[in-house]
């Protein structure tokens, strides 16, 4: 089987939950090319030969820089036909799940995204899907000649195989009519965590008050190298940004470690929240649902145990 | 202005979700259906257009019939007229092929940024493949100027704003619009709306829906005191391992 996968960038530098993609295609046991599109750290894609690229293709037309959907979209289904690959693997995300949809459009091809776990392919090939924001999984079974796949995260674990791949230069004709869309500007947090990718994330609801309180979870949150989060009130009064929004109707996270304070744990909170490995809850009323959801709960005022939390971490250090 | 608003039907935010017929069916028992909520944002928004530019709004619903109650719902917050695609919603391939059958002719496509039930996100990008037009999703503030199209579109960890031109399939979140509640005239109104039903195009079924799984049950929660925040740390370390 021949498995080409999507590499995302920011600025230039390759994202994790796309080198889990990597880590996917090596547990299909394919042979794997990689593509990168537009301005790429030339050091990260020599690494991707270490997860499991045998070669890596890289079109550095500077048209490319801006990740223009529609663009990006032609320029995989090229790829797919060129490299005869069966399977496109992509991790979902604001671009990789539109791109993966018009993909499977284009190629006639099989599609499902927010995959968990690695296919079934004892009889006929299916994956598993998250579904019901979380509350539930289903099985589907592919049974188109290509398939297109988006991953959620932790759909596979990061291994590193330690192999080496060449870079390959890889030029496309672009079609002018796709830049159907035009970037006009981008405002991103940087240096920060991004929400969606971190591995820890220490979120705030309600129960924090006010804005002016969020110097202490910043401070956990720093002591713990993790993104910040909050519940929905928050962000629609404007305490937090949008984008920082947990939940079915924010961001979908899937962290090792989600500390939530001050929050009650309404089930559309909750939904965001679900496939996290481990979710710690604070709050003062030992009846909040969310207790029923955690895996440790601690009863008590924010306001002294977060600033204790964060102590007793920065001293286990 | 031609406005085409295309809403899923599916089980209210707080619903409990189990399966019977061996998990390959949805318990439907004691289900509320609502219209999704991020569909309810593109209906918003396309009243306000209507309200704001003498837009007229079509809502399309793929489903069987028991989704009429939810198109009258639409109906009564303020689309004019209604379609139904008379098949029940089987993959996104499926629902993107019957929604660009309909959609032709209209100026701007709004859908939601994704549905509550399968969670694919992607039936507007594949409406906007199928019929040769952008598509744009999530987007958080969209307006018209002319056929010149500006909006905020949310990515990982921040917002980008994109400019593009009419026709264009939109898919949209929240703050874009407020929600509508329908009032009586509404209500009353949308009773005598036109609503279309057109049977389905066919097409090969390429992705399969073979069963079902609820995620295994949480263990109990483990409490800790308050004044021994260190225990915490060091479970997490040694027993959860995510520290
Ligand atoms: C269609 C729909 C979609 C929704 N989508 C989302 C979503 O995506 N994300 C989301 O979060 N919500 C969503 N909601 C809203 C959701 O139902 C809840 O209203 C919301 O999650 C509650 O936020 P909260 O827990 O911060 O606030 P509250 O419910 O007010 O809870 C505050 C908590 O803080 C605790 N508290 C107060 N003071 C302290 C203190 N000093 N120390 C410790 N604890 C304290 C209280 O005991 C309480 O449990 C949605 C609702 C609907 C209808
Ligand atoms: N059965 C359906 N009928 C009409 N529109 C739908 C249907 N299913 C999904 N949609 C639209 O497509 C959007 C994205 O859905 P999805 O790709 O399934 O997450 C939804 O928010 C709706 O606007």
């Amino acid at each position: 089987m021949n498995i080409l996968v999507f590499l995302e960038t920011s600025e230039g530098k390759i994202k994790k939950t796309s080198l889990e993609a990597m880590a996917y295609a090596h547990g299909m046991n394919g042979v794997t090319t990689a593509i990168v599109l537009g301005k790429a750290d030339a050091g990260d894609l020599q690494t991707l030969g270490k997860y499991g690229a045998a070669k890596v293709l890289h079109a550095a037309d500077t048209k490319l820089d801006e990740p223009i959907i529609q663009v990006y979209s032609s320029v995989l289904a090229h790829a797919m036909q060129d490299e005869k690959a069966d399977v496109l693997l992509l991790a979902n995300s604001s671009l990789g799940t539109p791109v993966a949809a018009k993909v499977a459009i284009k190629l006639g091809a099989s599609f499902a995204s927010n995959v968990t776990e690695l296919p079934d392919t004892s009889s006929g090939f299916t994956v598993k899907r998250s579904i019901y924001t979380g509350k539930a999984f289903a099985f589907v079974e592919l049974t188109g000649a290509k398939k297109v796949i988006t991953l959620k995260k932790n759909a596979a674990e990061l291994k590193e195989t330690g192999g080496n791949a060449p870079v390959v230069n890889y030029t496309v004709p672009l079609n002018e009519a796709d830049f159907n869309t035009k970037i006009l500007k981008t405002e991103k947090a940087t240096g920060d965590i991004l929400l969606p990718e971190a591995e820890i994330v220490v979120s705030g609801g309600r129960g924090m008050k006010g804005p002016e309180h969020w110097g202490i979870l910043e401070d956990l949150a720093k002591a713990l190298h993790a993104a910040t989060g909050c519940s929905k009130p928050v962000s629609d009064m404007g305490w937090r940004p949008h984008h920082e929004h947990v939940g079915q109707t924010g961001v979908k996270v899937a962290p090792q470690l989600y500390i939530a304070v001050g929050i009650s744990g309404a089930i559309q909170h909750l939904a965001g929240v679900n496939s996290s490995k481990c979710i710690v809850v604070i709050n003062k009323d030992a009846d909040a649902p969310f207790f029923k959801a955690a895996d440790y709960g601690i009863v008590g005022d924010a306001f002294e145990v977060v600033p204790k939390l964060t102590q007793a971490i920065l001293a286990s250090k | 202005m031609k406005i085409l608003v295309c809403i899923s039907h599916v089980p209210d935010t707080t619903s409990k979700i189990a399966f019977t017929d061996n998990n390959t069916k949805l318990e439907t028992s004691g289900v509320q259906y609502i219209i999704g909520p991020y569909d309810d944002y593109a209906l918003a928004r396309a009243v306000e257009l209507k309200e704001s530019s003498g837009a007229s709004i079509t809502v399309l619903n793929v489903g069987l019939a028991e989704t009429e109650p939810t198109i009258r719902k639409a109906l009564a917050i303020g689309a004019d007229e209604a379609i139904r695609v008379n098949a029940f919603p089987t993959d996104s391939l499926f629902v993107a092929t019957q929604i660009a059958e309909q959609a032709k002719n209209y100026d701007l496509i709004l859908m939601g940024r994704e549905s509550i039930d399968f969670n694919s996100g992607v039936v507007h990008a594949m409406v906007g493949e199928i019929l040769g037009i952008p598509s744009v999703s999530p987007v958080m503030k969209l307006d018209i100027d002319g056929t010149k199209v500006t909006m905020t579109k949310e990515i990982e960890g921040g917002k980008e704003q994109v400019e593009s031109n009419l026709p264009l399939v939109a898919g949209c979140q929240e703050p874009i619009a407020e929600w509508k509640i329908p009032n009586m005239r509404g209500i009353m109104s949308a009773r005598t709306k036109p609503l279309k039903i057109v049977e389905p195009k066919g097409i090969e079924a390429i992705s399969i829906n073979k069963k079902f799984e609820l995620p295994a049950p949480k263990s109990a929660v483990k409490m800790i005191s308050a004044d021994n925040v260190v225990e915490l740390v060091t479970r997490l370390k040694t027993e959860a391992k995510v520290l």
